[in-house]
C-alpha cells in the first residue's frame, strides 16, 4: 500500500519542455510566479492563463495529472475564496444579509485569488512533472553555487537531496516488510483509539530507524571506497549547457513579465 | 609477477567502548596477493575476513605491521585516493552501496569523484555497463532491479574507476542462485579478460573453488593457503575450524570412510562423477 506513494511524480517524455535545461525551468518558474503576483486585471490574468495552458499543451502531460494533484488542496482553495469573498470591503453591495456582506469587489478579488493560487500550483506541478528529480537537483546545485562564497554547503545539500530521493523507495519497502513482520506476530495497526494506533507505530519506527542508521553507515563506507571526498575537484558526467531553446524560453519569459508589468500600469 | 597487495605482520584490534578492552582480530598476519590473480578468502563468521578486506583500501588502518597496496602504504594520508582508485570494493548488500537513483548516474559517481573529464566519464560508464551486461538498463531506477542486477551495477560503479584490483566482500550472500551465477560470471570474466586482480571473500565453497588460490582464515590467522584442490582436500582441517569442503569432496570423503579409496580433489560435479564412474568399473 505504501508503494503507491509517488514523490515529485515525473512524467517521462521528450517534449521541448522536458528537454529544457533544469536551470531554465527553475528560473522561468520564478519569473512566472513574480508575474503572477504582479498581474492585476482580467487581461493580464488571461495572458498568464494562455501562456500556462500552451506550455502544458507542449509538454504533453495529461491534464488529469494536474487535477489529481489539486485534490488535497481543495479545502484551502475554498477557504481562501470564501474569506476573500466575505472580507473585502467595497461600494457595490450585491448581497447584504445579517452579518454577511458580499460586494462586487469581493467577488472579483476572490476570483483573482483563486485563479492566482490555481496557476501557482499548476506551474509548480509542471516543473516536477517534466523534470526528473536528479536533473532538478543538478539544476538547483548549479543555480545556488554562487552561495558557496558565503559558506553555504551547496554541494552537500544537493548530495543529501539526491541520496534521500534514492532511498525513499528502499525505506518504503523496508517499512512494508517490518509491518508485515509485526502483523505476523499479532500487532494491530488498524483498530483502536488514536493513542493506541500511535503507540502501535512504535514497533515499526524503532527497527526502521535502526536499519536506516545501519544503511547510512554502509553507504558512507561504500561512498568512501569510491573516492568520495566532498564537492572539491568533482566533475559531472552530464554537464548542464544552455541551448537555443533555453534562450528562446528566457525571451518568452521576459516578454511575459514585461507585458504584465506594462498592463499593470493601466490596471488591466 | 608483481605484488598487488602485501600484508606484513598485520595487527588490528577493534577499539572497545570507553575503557573496555577492544576485540583483537589480527596479531600477526602475513599475506601477499599477486597482480592479476584470483584469490578467494574463506572463513567462518568472525574470523576477520571483512576486517582484512577493509585494510586493502584504507577504510581501516593497521594497529601494528603494514599493508601495502601496489607499493603504497595504506597509512599515508596522501596515498588515500590513489589506493581507493586502484582497489575498488564491492559489499554484501547492493542496496546500501548505490548512491544515485539512475543506474548510469550511479556508475558515474566514482569517476566524478576522481575529477575525470565529462566525455571520458561517459565513455567509462558505457564501457563498464557493457562489461557487466547492464547497458540496456542504464536509465532504469536501481530499486526496480533484481539483486543480481543491482550487484552488477555496483561492480560497474567500481570498474568505471578503472581499478587494478577489486575486493568483493560476500557479494553473493544476499542473492538467489541466478543472481549468484550472474555475479560470479562477471567476476571471472573481469579477471580473465581484463587482468584485474580479484579478491573474493565468500561463504560459498563452490565459488571459492573457481579461484586460482584459496586462503582460509581462522581466528585471525591463515589456516590454509594454496590452490583450491590442495586446500579443499584437507577435509579434516576444514571441519575442525567449522567449515565444509565442496559437496563433491565431502561425498568422496564419506565414501573413503566406508572403505573406498577416492581422491579428494574433485571439485566440480562433472569431475566427481567421472571419478566415481571409473571406480565403479574397477
Amino acid at each position: 500500500m505504501l508503494k503507491d506513494i509517488t514523490l515529485g511524480q515525473y512524467f517521462p517524455g521528450n517534449s521541448v519542455i522536458h528537454r529544457l535545461d533544469p536551470r531554465t525551468k527553475l528560473l522561468l518558474l520564478v519569473v512566472y510566479i513574480v508575474a503572477l503576483f504582479m498581474a492585476d486585471g482580467f487581461i493580464s490574468y488571461g495572458i498568464m492563463l494562455v501562456f500556462l495552458l500552451s506550455v502544458i499543451g507542449i509538454s504533453g502531460v495529461p491534464g488529469k495529472a494536474f487535477l489529481r494533484g489539486m485534490k488535497p488542496l481543495v479545502f484551502i482553495l475554498v477557504f481562501t475564496a470564501i474569506l476573500n469573498l466575505l472580507m473585502t470591503p467595497g461600494e457595490t453591495v450585491l448581497v447584504h444579509f445579517w452579518v454577511i456582506t458580499i460586494t462586487l469587489e469581493g467577488v472579483v478579488r476572490a476570483f483573482f485569488m483563486l485563479a492566482r493560487i490555481l496557476m501557482l500550483i499548476t506551474c509548480t506541478f509542471l516543473l516536477t512533472y517534466t523534470t526528473s528529480p536528479i536533473a532538478l537537483t543538478d539544476g538547483l546545485e548549479s543555480l545556488l553555487s554562487p552561495l558557496k562564497f558565503v559558506k553555504v554547503p551547496v554541494h552537500e545539500l544537493a548530495m543529501m537531496m539526491c541520496i534521500a530521493l534514492r532511498f525513499i523507495p528502499t525505506l518504503i519497502e523496508e517499512t512494508d516488510k517490518i509491518m508485515s513482520a509485526q502483523k505476523a506476530r499479532g500487532a494491530d495497526f488498524e483498530t483502536g483509539k488514536l493513542m493506541e494506533r500511535v503507540k502501535a507505530l512504535i514497533p515499526i519506527l524503532v527497527p526502521l530507524f535502526i536499519s536506516a542508521f545501519r544503511r547510512a553507515d554502509d553507504l558512507a563506507t561504500a561512498m568512501e571506497c569510491r573516492c568520495y571526498h566532498g564537492g572539491e575537484g568533482r566533475t559531472k558526467m552530464k554537464l548542464l549547457r544552455y541551448k537555443r531553446h533555453d534562450l528562446l524560453s528566457f525571451a518568452a519569459g521576459a516578454i511575459l513579465l514585461a507585458a504584465v508589468i506594462v498592463l499593470g500600469q493601466f490596471s488591466l | 609477477m608483481s605484488i598487488a597487495i602485501n600484508v606484513s605482520h598485520l595487527a588490528y584490534t577493534y577499539p572497545g567502548a570507553d575503557s573496555a578492552p577492544g576485540v583483537v582480530v589480527f596479531e600477526d598476519l602475513n599475506l601477499s596477493v599477486e597482480e592479476g590473480s584470483f584469490v578467494a578468502v574463506l572463513g567462518g563468521n568472525g574470523c576477520g575476513k571483512s576486517t582484512l578486506a577493509k585494510h586493502f583500501n584504507s577504510i581501516l588502518l593497521p594497529v601494528g605491521g603494514t599493508v601495502h597496496v601496489f607499493g603504497l602504504n595504506t597509512v599515508d594520508e596522501e596515498n588515500l585516493i590513489n589506493i581507493r582508485r586502484m582497489t575498488g570494493m564491492v559489499f554484501q548488500n547492493p542496496d546500501n552501496q548505490i548512491v544515485a537513483n539512475v543506474v548510469e548516474e550511479d556508475v558515474a559517481f566514482g569517476p566524478e569523484n576522481l575529477g575525470v573529464a565529462s566525455p571520458e566519464i561517459r565513455r567509462r560508464v558505457d564501457s563498464a555497463l557493457k562489461q557487466v551486461g547492464m547497458y540496456e538498463y542504464r536509465e532504469h531506477a536501481p530499486h526496480l532491479l533484481s539483486g543480481g542486477q543491482k550487484q552488477r551495477v555496483a561492480i560497474a560503479g567500481i570498474i568505471a574507476m578503472e581499478p587494478k584490483c577489486i575486493v568483493l566482500d560476500e557479494p553473493t550472500a544476499m542473492l538467489d542462485p541466478k543472481g549468484r551465477r550472474e555475479v560470479m560470471d562477471t567476476i571471472l570474466r573481469l579477471n580473465r579478460e581484463k587482468g584485474i586482480t580479484v579478491i573474493l571473500i565468500t561463504h560459498h565453497m563452490d565459488e571459492a573453488a573457481q579461484a586460482q588460490r584459496v586462503v582460509v582464515l581462522h581466528k585471525g590467522k591463515v589456516a590454509a593457503d594454496g590452490a583450491p584442490k590442495q586446500v579443499f582436500s584437507q577435509v579434516e582441517l576444514l571441519h575442525r575450524i567449522g567449515l565444509a569442503a565442496p559437496e563433491t569432496v565431502e561425498l568422496c570423503y564419506e565414501l573413503n570412510k566406508l572403505g573406498a579409496d577416492l581422491p579428494l580433489d574433485r571439485l566440480s560435479p562433472e569431475e566427481c562423477a567421472q571419478t566415481l564412474l571409473e571406480h565403479m568399473k574397477v
